[in-house]
């Protein structure tokens, strides 16, 4: 780790003209920790957006470029996708809701450009939930969880389930019926989520895409990264600076934002959210609401702690920014992703199965 | 390409490059890479095989940077292991310490496949003469890289022994010049070959039994920036005791082979296909088969010298 550059790539994400400082050294750590964050693309727009602000050297410049080609054949990639997934999925006759990276693409989002994501996410009523998948397999999709145990604990516990993939062209669907596991407690209400959902026009697609509410959206976003592991921490905190720049200006945005996480009980991520990325990323929170924040998370005798934990998943796993404490501290935190999900009663025995029965049970 | 060669360096000189905090940073074909490792024989493999390669001046960008560790905690000191990291992440398991020059092979051979995404990347040996291309495509266990050995030595340019990179726009193959992979009975038959063969560290017990690698000729380190017309499609079959048999292909086939072989062919999309069309219609595509290396360098020789 070196304290000059570990900060490099949130403080270059939010200010690109900082680089104009930049030696060789400067460089390369800017591009290695962008890469082991899957942050080289959005990196990549925010120096192409800064235009002649920004002067970048000619090999570095190749591979901001690499990541912009490798975004621009994903996007083609996700559009083909999606048309057979619409196709698919239109006999339901009911909304489907996109998630996440799908989400941020379709709908045009400054998060979702040149960004790149693993799974395609989709929501649906839980009632739809088997028709959609059956619908799928009728398409090619093929379950990649095969045992008992993983098909009980996605179907029973989770919240979405077990990942589904193409059986030729290796996409990977995961289907929700909800955005957070029902075994930690917290239950929003989806129903509301797919009634407040936006149309969102996909090329050659029927109508039948949604995308969640600016609020929604940023409540999801924020659930999904400070609920689960932050092994992409710096990444998805990135989501919500974009997300929260962009709808800012929405009317009523901030008014409803709060109320409605809380009405769904998932004010505590959005509260962190808040958080981190005016920290790491500058975001401009109104002043009322920055303080009530500070207020609500002060009140959590956990706070402190936590607060140091989750600082260290918003650094880069890249040499210039790691050290062996901001590990110490990322392990702990994937402990914690579990601990948040479901009650112990079921997590020890969750646990136990994993460790010691499950790879025998895969032979099978 | 400014800068001095490694072999100016005196072996205390790598040693303290190789484990110091920026790694000895070379110039290898357009990128600069920069290796760091402890182990005796990376800095011997160094020394020998990559002696003609620039190192890179000091406010260059790096492009990559790798290092072969030795694992970590007791596992520095007690038999230690090669374990490949790549800007921090570690896309191998660990091998056994005496096989950590052929992993710095092998995993740069991973981060240039993975990176340069400007290239359709295909699975194949890459030579040039009279400026024109020869590409050498096949899966391993067909004698690929002991032809390419063989051609090289006899004063071919090498562009790569493993990977053929054509630029999506230009459609020119990109030099990428690194030591030669040998296995197990070829380490013999090229050591014997005229040429003055330079052969670095042996790796024995591999999953590819014994590995050796040959030093590439000095010109192609110097010329690796200059692309190539691609001219030839060979697809080599070595069957122990045949005759030689070199027969035309069409480019149908030719077109399937190379996408079989390609690394990167279906993340490219239409990119892809369209760069796959011009190299085939660029070029003529042949099948050989042969018994020795006698046999199929006159036979390669002669096709590749009538005009186009």
């Amino acid at each position: 780790m070196n304290r000059r550059t570990d900060r490099h790539l949130a403080n270059t994400l939010a200010q690109p003209g900082i680089t104009a400082d930049f030696n060789a050294r400067d460089w390369e750590a800017l591009i290695g920790q962008a890469r082991t964050s899957d942050l080289l693309g959005q990196l990549a727009e925010v120096l192409r957006d800064a235009g002649d602000a920004v002067s970048v050297p000619e090999p570095v410049r190749f591979h901001l470029d690499a990541a912009l080609r490798i975004a621009a054949l994903h996007r083609q990639s996700l559009q083909l996708e999606l048309a057979v997934i619409a196709s698919a999925l239109a006999v339901l006759g009911e909304p489907v809701v996109l998630l996440k990276g799908g989400a941020y693409a379709v709908a045009g989002l400054r998060a979702g450009r040149s960004r790149l994501f693993g799974d395609i996410d989709l929501m649906v009523a839980k009632a739809s939930l088997d028709p959609a998948e059956g619908a799928l397999f009728r398409r090619g999709w093929r379950p990649t969880h095969l045992n008992a145990y993983d098909q009980r604990y996605y179907r029973q516990w989770m919240h979405e389930l077990p990942p589904i993939e193409h059986f030729t062209r290796g996409t990977v669907i995961d289907l929700h019926h909800t955005i957070v596991p029902p075994t930690s407690g917290h239950i929003p209400d989806p129903a509301r989520l797919i009634a407040d959902a936006r149309p969102v026009q996909v090329a050659h697609c029927p109508d039948i895409f949604r995308v969640l509410s600016p609020v929604d959206m940023v409540m999801h976003s924020a659930c999904h990264l400070f609920y689960g592991e932050l092994q992409k921490g710096l990444r998805d905190l990135y989501d919500l600076h974009c997300l929260i720049g962009e709808f800012s200006v929405e009317e009523g945005f901030w008014a409803h934002l709060l109320p409605q996480a809380r009405a769904h009980q998932l004010e505590y991520p959005v509260l962190l959210a808040l958080r981190f990325a005016r920290r790491v990323f500058g975001t401009a929170v109104p002043e009322a609401i920055a303080e009530e924040c500070d207020r609500r998370l002060g009140r959590r005798w956990t706070g402190a702690l936590t607060d140091h934990l989750i600082d260290a998943s918003m650094y880069a796993l890249h040499p210039s920014s790691d050290s062996t404490w901001r590990r110490a501290r990322r392990h702990i935190l994937y402990a914690r992703s579990h601990w948040l999900r479901m009650p112990l009663h079921l997590l020890i025995p969750h646990l136990a199965y994993k460790a010691f029965i499950h790879d025998e049970a895969r032979v099978g | 390409m400014s800068g001095a060669p490694l072999s100016s360096l005196s072996r205390s000189a790598l040693h303290d490059r190789l484990v110091s905090p920026d790694g000895l940073r070379l110039h290898i074909g357009r990128f600069v890479t920069s290796i760091r490792s402890r182990h005796a024989q990376v800095a011997e493999g160094l020394a020998t095989l990559y002696a003609d390669y620039r190192l890179a001046d000091d406010d260059r960008f790096c492009d990559y940077a790798v290092e072969v560790g030795r694992g970590d905690g007791l596992r520095k000191f007690v038999r230690p292991q090669s374990l490949f990291r790549f800007e921090g992440m570690q896309p191998f398991k660990p091998l056994p310490g005496d096989q950590a020059f052929a992993m710095l092979e092998w995993g740069l051979n991973w981060v240039f496949t993975n990176h340069a995404q400007h290239y359709l990347i295909i699975h194949a040996a890459v030579l040039e003469r009279d400026g024109q291309g020869l590409i050498l495509a096949a899966p391993p266990g067909s004698g690929k890289s002991t032809l390419c050995a063989g051609l090289a030595l006899r004063g071919w340019r090498l562009l790569s022994d493993e990977l053929a990179m054509v630029g999506l726009e230009d459609g020119l193959l990109l030099p990428l010049p690194r030591p030669v992979s040998l296995k197990n009975r070829s380490i013999d038959i090229v050591r014997a070959l005229p040429g003055d063969p330079v052969i670095g560290p042996m790796a024995h017990d591999t999953a590819k039994g014994t590995v050796a690698h040959l030093k590439p000729p000095r010109t192609s380190v110097e010329e690796a920036l200059t692309r190539v017309q691609p001219r030839w499609v060979v697809l080599p079959k070595f069957e122990a005791g045949s005759e030689c048999a070199v027969q035309p292909m069409g480019r149908a086939r030719m077109f399937m082979s190379l996408v079989s072989n390609a690394f990167n062919y279906p993340r490219l999309g239409v990119t892809g296909f369209q760069a796959m069309g011009r190299l085939v219609e660029a070029c003529d595509g042949y099948t050989a088969r042969y018994g020795s290396l006698d046999q199929i360098v006159p036979a390669l020789e002669s096709i590749c010298s009538r005009p186009a």
